[in-house]
């Protein structure tokens, strides 16, 4: 179960994403005489407090979170990974510029720059894949650069640049293929950072604006319903965490895969 | 010792500058107009030209800067556009609370993080193990902006124990920590089963062992004590996240700290406090940070005469 849990979830997720903007869904039709309806037979969810049916915006969030998670974790490993890699190869005062940088990023605390900037570029969810990007390059910097430190003394690197193999060559064949295998831990869990990152950017009413939906702005409205309708906030609130979970414990898999030393500890 | 203090020391002087620099920098660098969020996409131009010379951005930027730092120095952070209060005075009155929520949230974590994590080292792989790492699973996993409404749900609404916002009530701060202290406990924990585990395979354990140490004493002195190191650094790491976490928690539950008066600031548009509690926020962690490095430094024997003999 622990081990078809997190597959099983993350596949429910990424389907609903996929499938969702083809489903025959009406997430923005407001029905006065169902406001604040509970779960029924014909509607799994129940109603917001508008009156909409709770599951098509339910799917609609997860498009949302699927679309801002894939997005902002490839744009940051994609640059960052860049970055790190090719400051730590030519080293210099731009590698030194390099983890200044880094050091002042990540001198913020956890989710503060983000919501600094995504509320000062003002609200939407453009917005906030540019603000959680803008903040989650470092991490894949940071670890793209420590990675290639070590590497580029190995041997095959030093007799690729003996053989005047050209440097974007030698970082980009050599040097990055062996860093793989840290990045994609880092990717795995850099999902979760962004998953719950993007639904707190849109519970403060940063992210997805009205009609749209998404997990965090669902949670935000439910709120308000608790005593009367906590239905409201449970879909959401739980598939957030399941999801979250199943990427963490996919994390913890592919990490304890990697990592020889653990293996040999536990 | 004290070159190394004066490293550090140096280091955080030269991130403070970097942190005061990228929060100068924020308004000015992404796209679009932050003059026009603030105002509305219709406004006329000439109020958003009074907002822009208000706030100095009319100025060359080097300019804006001078006097930027000129204020920083002087602890001046403005003035609100919303309610024209000087935002030191406002930021002053608010701190306090932050403070207390985050350091009875620290105080949680630590609490639950370290027994449950070298009950867990000590029952590695049986099902005590298993349940607290299940646990400590689901604590990162739960957003807090979830969390707080469910502790509400129960505790407040349902077995009317607790009150449900503010902080006026004794209890008032029970909630808001357990929901800011939940996943810094299980990050916590977490770590503290792998160091235990770690060191339990050390040398010295099998000495105390073979010594006819009680276990307990094993694990408590000999065992914890050494593993408490790596941990003090991430207490330092984590409780950035704990700041950053305090906008949201201090939002679900109206508390009167910095991180609601951001997300007020965010809803009046009133860049001037969202800026000022950036800063503020982070400069706080900066400063821990260091001071953690410092107090790392002074409890472990290796780095403090490290620098003796070199």
């Amino acid at each position: 179960m622990k081990k078809w849990l997190p597959i099983l979830v993350l596949s429910l997720w990424a389907l609903l994403a996929f499938i969702g903007p083809w489903m025959a869904l009406s997430p923005y039709d407001i029905e006065l005489t169902k406001i604040l309806t509970p779960p029924t037979g014909d509607a799994w969810l129940g109603y917001d407090d508008l009156g909409r049916p709770i599951f098509d915006r339910f799917v609609l969030g997860a498009n949302t979170s699927f679309i801002v998670a894939i997005s902002v974790v490839t744009i940051c490993a994609t640059f960052g990974t860049l970055i790190g890699a090719f400051s730590a190869y030519f080293g210099g005062w731009l590698d030194l510029l390099l983890v200044r940088i880094i050091d002042v990023f990540l001198a913020f605390p956890g989710i503060l720059l983000a919501i600094a900037f995504a509320s000062i570029m003002g609200p939407g969810i453009d917005n906030v894949v540019i603000a959680l990007s803008i903040v989650g390059w470092v991490g894949y910097a940071r670890l793209s650069r420590a990675q290639v430190m070590s590497l580029k003394q190995r041997e095959h690197v030093r007799a690729a640049v003996a053989l005047g193999v050209s440097t974007p060559m030698v970082v980009l064949k050599h040097l990055l293929p062996l860093v793989v295998a840290p990045l994609i831990v880092e990717v795995t869990f850099g999902i979760a950072g962004v998953v719950i990152a993007e639904a707190g950017l849109s519970f403060l009413g940063l992210g997805v604006q009205p009609p749209d939906a998404s997990w965090g702005s669902m949670i935000r409205d439910g709120s308000s319903y608790m005593l009367i309708s906590p239905h409201m906030v449970l879909a959401p609130g739980i598939s957030l965490v399941l999801v979250v979970l199943s990427v963490n414990l996919l994390g913890d898999r592919v990490r304890d895969h990697f990592d020889v030393k653990r293996k040999i500890i536990e | 010792m004290y070159h190394y203090i004066l490293t550090r020391l140096l280091s955080g002087v030269v991130v403070i500058f970097g942190v005061s620099l990228l929060v100068f920098l924020m308004v000015r660098l992404v796209p679009g107009d932050p003059v026009e969020v603030m105002v509305g996409e219709f406004a006329q131009v000439a109020d958003k030209d009074a907002i822009r010379e208000r706030l100095g951005l009319d100025k060359p930027v080097l300019e804006q800067l001078v006097v930027y730092y000129q204020k920083l120095f002087q602890f001046d952070l403005g003035q609100s556009i919303h309610t024209q209060k000087n935002i030191t005075d406002i930021l002053l009155e608010k701190l306090p609370a932050t403070a207390y929520l985050a350091c009875v949230a620290l105080l949680l974590a630590i609490v639950i993080a370290i027994p449950l994590g070298v009950i867990a080292a000590v029952h590695k792989g049986d099902a005590i193990d298993n349940g607290a790492m299940a646990f400590s699973l689901l604590g990162v996993s739960i957003p807090n902006f979830w969390l707080g409404p469910l502790l509400i749900l129960l505790f407040s609404l349902h077995l009317n124990w607790l009150p449900v916002s503010g902080d006026e009530h004794a209890g008032a701060i029970i909630l808001p920590a357990i929901t800011l202290g939940t996943a810094m406990a299980a990050i916590l924990s977490r770590m503290v089963r792998s160091t235990v585990l770690e060191v339990l395979t050390e040398d010295y354990i099998r000495t105390a062992r073979a010594k006819g140490l009680k276990e307990r004493v094993v694990v408590y002195k000999h065992a914890l004590r050494n593993a408490m190191l790596p941990v003090i650094t991430i207490l330092g790491l984590q409780l950035g996240t704990l700041l950053g976490g305090a906008v949201i928690t201090e939002t679900v539950f109206s508390w009167p700290g910095i991180g609601s008066e951001m997300v007020d600031g965010i809803q009046n548009r009133d860049y001037p406090i969202v800026q000022a509690c950036v800063l503020v926020i982070s400069l706080l962690y900066v400063v821990v940070n260091v001071m953690t490095d410092i107090i790392y430094a002074w409890v472990d024997p290796r780095i403090r005469l490290a620098e003796g003999q070199s």
